[in-house]
């Protein structure tokens, strides 16, 4: 910057005065934008409030036929039969899902178990439930959980994922990025991360396993809705039934088909040996997820509603009936 | 003569083996893969650069007085290097490669005259023997210490557990918010970036690793000395490089200096990267040479060729001498001793170490485990961790779990088959004996066990806080579950009565696995945790009689 100019030895240099000013402003311009920006950025200083959490109930119920039951129980078969056969009793899957439909599909892969130790939803049917999905002319087909145990090796051991994909299903795993903030609006449930595919669904089908479960006494529809939830989920336990009850009230499926084909009877949810699972090759599926949870708990573990205080808090909800006993219900026996 | 092709091939060489060795060790962790319900293998061979490692082989054969399965594919290395010499150091060793590139950068110490000083062989070069030879005295003594220098292991350790995890951690940041964008473009541009780098290089997970910085800094700092001195690592310290110098005393092939054209310009020291005296005028040092051939490149005249059977002047030897030799020598025979004085494999082991499943009794595991960190980089629970204190000195950056960071996952065994030395032996699902239930169904043989559960019950919620929760019951992966529980009266502050379930453990059932401390809301000091009593592996580490 500074032009060599001749001087005389032993005196210092000096600018000329059109240098200095121009310093001058190139100081003086950095000091007011210092100044200025310090100023702004002190009148934006406000205590960092969290981001407020979306509020969706997610109701994705088809409504109701009085011709059809509410209720099928089909037994006897494979589970792909098994499936066809209750959906058929249920007024066929084009009733559930529309054209052009985003269907997210959730069964029970929580845990690294293989399909014989019954601790994630059959593979099979989860692979029938997808086709049926893509003949009733659904545009997208995701299959996805959020996982307990390590999601990759849950995804792979249950079968699902090579049996959803088979089936031309899109498989999600879970992913620590593809959750959203949402305000559940529960009595202990308030504001809670969802996995991103479960909110961006036109239809939900539940297809959760039945299981023991040292709480409750057993595991059944409801509970599977905890797998839509990231955060710190190992909270629930405290207040089980009210949580059951505010997940159930928030995420309201097109359909639940409930995996009796095997079930684990002892050491569940995760069980792990064979000697605690039976073969029952049932598949309950419904419109009506109280009543369906009624029935599994009382016919295989001979639990009575008063056992599982959810159902009746649910019931008051508004979220199904206890007694389906009342219900339109229809069962098969298939070969 | 026309330039010499060679240098060119060999850089293409070093290129290809970086690359496999980038590309096994991004795939050392479990991938999403089309995989059915059977058991999960790696399908890559991710142990191969330690396998053919013959340092890794020799000391294992050392300590061990067997090679461990693969170990045996290290005479790919070993018998070509007897006829050839060093050339596995200048032609595929991947972390010879990295300083190459890094001694190539433009340096302010290194220009010009600097450069061939720097060139010149140096007495310090011959550290590296005093190394091997501690190493080797110290392997056959039973502890594998010259894992925390062996190349492979130092490689696998920073680059595994520090510097890919850190380059994860800067991928995510930058495209997940493109991911999160509510412009669509810039939505999909950052979810197909997601689905191509998941595909080829970035991790399912982001993990974290105990001393993750401390080990990348460490690594940068051997790469950065290259910057002042070309391959400062291979030529002063690396105990696998003076393995492979002190055979190749044999070897057949060498430098020939072809005197009545050396003019003595020393240009053939520019581009050296052994510093093994290229000059003309003394004798050629065939135990520091790499091979690298840029001194046949460099040289104006010509003079200079690799040549088979030549007779000629030339150092066969390191030039260690009889007083380094016992120096070595007596630093391998102390560092046993002087470790094993110290608490931790004698006494006073820590009850938080927690061995892998496969993991030998700690004094053979100790004998074997290399530091190199493929287990911990394959965990698919970011469990194992390298250790700081736990194990001793001695054990140092050796594996211990982390159940509050990952517990062992019931019917992985991926640790024990990339295990390099056997220190992790391999094992099946089946042996490790978590499904199918303890013992029981198991053939009559004893589940591995890495430890047991307890209970803190000031702080568990049922015990303490008249809170219902069980959790660790839930997770408890054994079958019938080791977890079991007693219904209590308890009373909560409000005076009221409520009946909850009391969580204990059954010693003989817990395998240690940690689900439970993994598992457990209390996320800062869990409720529940284990401690490495009862490990299956340790004798004099039992609780029960009978086990």
């Amino acid at each position: 910057m500074v032009e060599e100019t001749a001087r005389t030895p032993g005196t210092p240099p000096a600018l000329t005065r059109r240098e200095a000013m121009l310093q001058l402003l190139r100081v003086g311009g950095i000091a007011a934008g210092a100044a200025g920006a310090a100023f702004w950025l002190s009148e934006r200083s406000a205590r960092p409030v969290a981001m407020r959490a979306e509020q969706a109930r997610r109701d994705h119920r088809v409504s109701a036929d009085p011709q059809l039951p509410k209720l099928s129980v089909v037994q006897g078969g494979e589970p792909r039969a098994l499936v066809e056969k209750a959906l058929e009793d249920l007024g066929g899957m084009r009733r559930f899902v529309a054209r052009n439909d985003v269907v997210v599909i959730k069964p029970n892969i929580a845990w690294d178990r293989t399909p014989e130790q019954a601790a994630n939803t059959n593979p099979e049917l989860v692979a029938e439930v997808v086709k049926q999905c893509w003949a009733a002319g659904a545009k997208r087909v995701v299959v996805t959980d959020v996982s307990c145990n390590e999601p990759r090796r849950c995804f792979m051991r249950s079968g699902i994922q090579a049996a959803a994909r088979a089936e031309g299903a899109e498989v999600i795993l879970p992913n620590a990025e593809m959750f959203r903030e949402v305000d559940l609006g529960g009595v202990v449930l308030k504001s809670w991360p969802v996995f991103t595919p479960f909110l961006e669904a036109d239809k939900i089908i539940n297809l959760p396993i039945a299981k023991h479960h040292e709480l409750t006494g057993c595991t059944l529809g409801m509970k599977n809705w905890y797998g839509i939830l990231g955060g710190q989920r190992n909270r629930l336990h405290q207040q089980i039934h009210q949580s059951l009850v505010d997940l159930a009230s928030f995420m309201l499926p097109t359909l639940t088909i409930m995996d009796c084909y095997r079930i684990l009877l002892r050491n569940g949810p995760t069980g792990g040996n064979l000697e605690d699972v039976a073969l029952k090759k049932t598949v309950v599926a419904g419109t009506d997820p109280v009543a369906l949870d009624a029935w599994v708990a009382k016919a295989y573990w001979n639990l009575d509603p008063e056992h599982l205080p959810y159902l009746g808090m649910a019931a008051n909800r508004g979220l199904g009936t206890v007694a389906f006993e009342t219900l339109e219900m229809k069962t098969s026996q298939i070969a | 003569m026309a330039r010499s092709k060679l240098p060119r091939l060999r850089r293409n060489s070093q290129i290809v083996f970086l690359l496999l060795f980038l590309a096994l060790l991004i795939f050392t962790s479990l991938r999403p893969s089309p995989g059915g319900a059977g058991d999960i293998h790696l399908r890559a061979p991710v142990r191969l650069f330690f396998e053919w490692d013959p340092l890794i082989a020799l000391t294992n054969a050392l300590a061990s007085h067997a090679l461990y399965r693969g170990l045996l594919w290290s005479l790919v290395i070993l018998v070509p290097t007897l006829f050839l010499g060093r050339f596995f150091c200048g032609w595929i060793c991947p972390m010879g490669t990295l300083q190459h590139v890094v001694g190539n950068m433009p340096s302010e110490s290194k220009r010009g005259k600097q450069r061939i000083e720097s060139n010149r062989y140096k007495r310090w070069q011959t550290v590296k023997y005093v190394v091997l030879i501690a190493g080797l005295v110290a392997a056959l003594c039973g502890t594998m210490a010259i894992g925390w220098l062996d190349p492979f292991s130092l490689l696998v350790r920073s680059v595994g557990l520090s510097l890919l995890p850190a380059f994860n951690f800067a991928v995510r940041a930058v495209i997940t918010p493109l991911e999160h964008s509510h412009i669509a473009l810039v939505k999909i541009t950052g979810e197909s970036l997601h689905t191509v780098l998941q595909a080829v290089i970035l991790d399912f997970r982001q993990t974290h690793f105990a001393q993750g910085a401390l080990l990348g800094v460490l690594f940068l700092a051997i790469l950065a000395a290259s910057l002042r001195v070309t391959r400062f690592w291979c030529r002063s310290i690396c105990p696998l490089g003076a393995l492979l110098g002190a055979v190749s005393r044999w070897s057949i092939l060498g430098l020939h200096k072809d005197a009545a054209s050396c003019d003595k310009c020393n240009r053939c020291l520019l581009h050296c990267q052994g510093g093994d005296d290229p000059i003309g005028g003394v004798p050629w040092r065939k135990s520091e040479c790499l091979m690298c051939m840029n001194c046949v490149d460099s040289c104006p005249h010509s003079s200079l060729t690799f040549q088979f059977f030549r007779n000629e002047r030339e150092v066969t030897s390191p030039d260690i001498g009889r007083r380094k030799a016992l120096t070595g020598l007596a630093a391998g025979v102390a560092v046993v001793p002087l470790m094993r004085a110290n608490t931790g494999l004698g006494k006073g082991r820590h009850d938080l170490l927690l061995r892998p499943p496969g993991a030998l009794d700690e004094e053979a595991f100790l004998s074997r485990c290399i530091r190199c960190g493929e287990c911990m980089k394959v965990c698919p629970n970011n469990s194992l961790h390298p250790t700081l204190d736990q194990a001793g000195i001695e054990g140092l950056w050796t594996p211990t779990l982390v159940p509050r960071i990952g517990y062992c996952e019931p019917s992985c065994v991926l640790c024990s088959e990339v295990c390099p030395t056997g220190a992790i032996w391999q094992i099946t699902p089946k042996e490790k004996g978590w499904v199918v239930g303890v013992g029981a169904q198991n053939g009559g043989n004893q589940s591995i066990r890495l430890g047991t559960a307890f209970y803190d019950r000031g702080r568990c919620l049922p015990w303490a806080e008249a809170t219902e929760c069980i959790v660790c019951e839930e997770w408890c992966p054994v079958s019938p579950k080791a977890i079991y529980v007693e219904e209590a009266d308890v009373i909560d502050s409000a005076g009221k009565t409520k009946t909850l379930k009391q969580p204990r453990i059954d010693p003989s059932r817990c395998v240690g696995c940690g689900a439970c401390e993994y598992a457990c809301p209390l996320q800062d000091r869990p409720a529940v945790y284990v401690t490495s009593i009862g490990e299956s592996r340790s004798p004099s580490s039992q609780i029960l009689l009978g086990k």
